[in-house]
């Protein structure tokens, strides 16, 4: 077990401490984590508030090293974390987006009530189970032509929707619409390709999922309403992957040319995974081109998925498409670091924003919220763990100013894999699940312990700072009915 | 997640971080020695060469789907490193995988030569 931090946090409010500078020599900015006081202690626990300071050694680096609510311990990087740096003489790490890049979350309304679907659950998890294949070495059903996973990395999801996988509407409410421009796939390796090729259309394992769940609660109708969530009951679906072996081989293949970059100007870092170059350095240009085509991959991923989830549904309950009301409200990546502009000290600049476990929440009327959502702000999704609650939220003007237009990402975990397998059997969490009447379909029962609710913070507490802090605003909450688990 | 490995020597040190990695992946003692491949990695230095010889594992597993249990290091330089690795296809009747490990990490990765001791945390 990590030794727990002992290290200084002043409180600025109820919702925000801070590290400062003078923590720790090196560090060219304080640290900001937005916790409530109860949370503390948790986070406490381990090192993640000292990789919190740790970033802000950082060349370039801008305001604070922010830690979301869900702060945990990371590799080099916490998880809720974001730092933005200068373009003009900042850095880009690959360590800041970690190795499952674009890992997302994209959520879908329907028309169906939780009372129409309750008969036929079954029958749908076992649709959804057997039409998106999961699971620690599974391979998708898309048989790509030879070069054509370079159109993947370019198009992103684009291409998915150029196959016949969704519609051309849904472009328009995916982050970048699916389609990050200057993805360059010279830029990314021939052993990430390899990977990538037989995986696209591939839900994966570990903490991916897809899930069948029913509103439960709406906070601002109105705003819920815009988004297509109407009502009580109304069944939604959640997809949580990534980009699967190729965004996991652009990872390694870029943190290597990074720690060789760092050896080589022998630069001192408190942690290797920090590992970065800069911005405008061939090695810093060549990261993010591969990194953008990683970030369409996963974009193609979760739009193939999309595809079968609808036929899932109109399959099992014998509906048509538009019967059925499978709309995509809206794709985050909460794994990316992205060039954009904002404010500092009332002058535009550029920033390479790094977002590990954190997604963006940009407000209402910024150039990059899709049309429909213009006037409520972009729509963030929150997925709890697997038996409990997942949240609905849409960013704010508070975020654009403090928190480089970020909130939180998840619940965010307490106990690493390894003590929450300890702690509880698959079986066990199987059986704790099935008698809250949620339906679970996995390949791997071992594994389910891993994801198990005792595993991660309570996460209404953790969207409670976010809304407290005002960097994001809840909108309505959802409860699982049934999982697939990868 | 993560693993300290010890060995003799350096060589069996990495050799036994692999069969760790493997252990991960899939229960050891049903995994059969029946084909071989030949690895080869080098890097800058001995705490690259770890990371490196990790994520050369798992990539062949996931490319060629290819479970490792044994590890014959016959050449180690700390800066390179050759092996012949035995093991078996994923054969998903007899092999129920346990955990899907992403890449090693460079956070808190450790070589010491002295104590023939390395350590990796995994991305899982």
């Amino acid at each position: 077990m990590p030794e727990k931090w002992t290290g200084k946090l002043e409180k600025v409010d109820d919702y925000r401490w801070r590290i400062p500078k003078s923590y720790k020599s090196g560090m060219r900015v304080d640290g900001l984590i937005y916790a409530s006081e109860a949370m503390l202690d948790d986070i406490r626990q381990d090192r993640a508030a000292e990789q919190v300071a740790n970033v802000a050694f950082l060349p370039g680096i801008i305001g604070y090293s922010l830690a979301m609510p869900d702060i945990h311990w990371g590799y080099g990087f916490p998880i809720g974390g974001v730092a933005a740096m200068r373009v003009s003489d900042g850095v880009i790490s690959p360590g800041g987006v970690g190795f499952d890049i674009n890992c997302g979350v994209r959520m879908l309304r329907t028309n169906l009530l939780e009372a129409e679907i309750h008969p036929k659950i079954k029958q749908l998890m076992d649709a959804l189970y057997k039409n998106v294949p999961s699971g620690l070495g599974s391979e998708g059903k898309i048989r790509l032509r030879h070069g054509e996973i370079d159109q993947v990395l370019v198009k992103g999801a684009r291409w998915a929707v150029e196959k016949g996988f969704g519609h051309r509407e849904e472009l328009e409410t995916t982050e970048e619409y699916g389609e990050m421009a200057g993805a360059d796939p010279s830029k990314v390796s021939g052993r990430a390709k390899e990977r990538g090729v037989p995986q696209l259309g591939t839900l994966g394992s570990g903490n991916h999922f897809l899930e069948v769940a029913m509103v439960d609660q709406i906070y601002e109708k109105d705003t819920a309403k815009t988004m297509g969530i109407d009502q009580i009951g109304q069944v939604m679906l959640l997809v949580h992957c990534g980009s699967r072996g190729l965004g996991y081989q652009v990872a390694d293949d870029y943190i290597s040319v990074m720690v060789n970059f760092i050896k080589e100007h022998n630069i001192q870092l408190p942690d290797r995974q920090l590992a970065y170059a800069p911005l405008n350095s061939p090695q810093g240009q060549a990261y993010l081109a591969a990194m953008k085509c990683a970030a369409n991959y996963a974009w193609a991923n979760r739009q193939c998925i999309t595809h079968w989830v609808r036929d899932s549904f109109c399959q099992v309950f014998g509906k048509s498409e538009k019967e059925t009301g499978l709309e995509l409200i809206y794709d985050v990546c909460h794994n990316i670091a992205k060039i954009e502009e904002h404010d500092l000290n009332g002058r535009k600049a550029n920033l390479c924003v790094h977002r590990k476990g954190a997604t963006r929440a940009f407000p209402a009327g910024h150039p990059d919220v899709p049309a429909k959502y213009a006037r409520i702000g972009q729509p963030v999704f929150i997925p709890g763990d697997m038996g409990r609650l997942s949240y609905v939220l849409v960013g704010t003007e508070q975020a654009m100013k403090e928190s480089f237009g970020s909130t939180c990402h998840g619940a965010g975990r307490v106990k690493s894999r390894a003590a929450a397998k300890r702690a509880l059997t698959g079986q066990e969490v199987l059986k704790e699940l099935e008698s809250r009447g949620i339906t679970i379909k996995t390949g791997n029962l071992k594994d389910l312990a891993e994801e198990a609710s005792e595993a991660y913070k309570d996460i209404t507490s953790v969207v409670n700072v976010a809304h407290n802090a005002g960097i994001s605003r809840i909108v309505a909450r959802t409860k699982p009915i049934g999982v697939v688990k990868g | 997640m993560g693993l300290v490995a010890y060995g003799k020597s350096l060589a069996e040190a990495f050799a036994n971080a692999a069969y760790g990695l493997f252990s991960l992946i899939v229960e050891p003692n049903k995994v059969k020695e029946r084909e071989s491949r030949k690895v080869t990695v080098q890097a800058q230095d001995a705490e690259s060469l770890l990371f490196n010889w990790i994520n050369e594992l798992i990539y062949i597993f996931e490319v060629e789907h290819l479970l490792f249990k044994s590890f014959n290091i016959t050449e180690f330089t700390g800066q390179s490193l050759e092996a012949t690795c035995w093991g078996e296809k994923y054969d998903p009747s007899r092999h129920q995988l346990k955990t899907g490990v992403k890449s090693a990490t460079y956070h808190m990765l450790k070589v010491d030569g002295e104590k023939n001791r390395v350590q990796v945390i995994f991305d899982v």
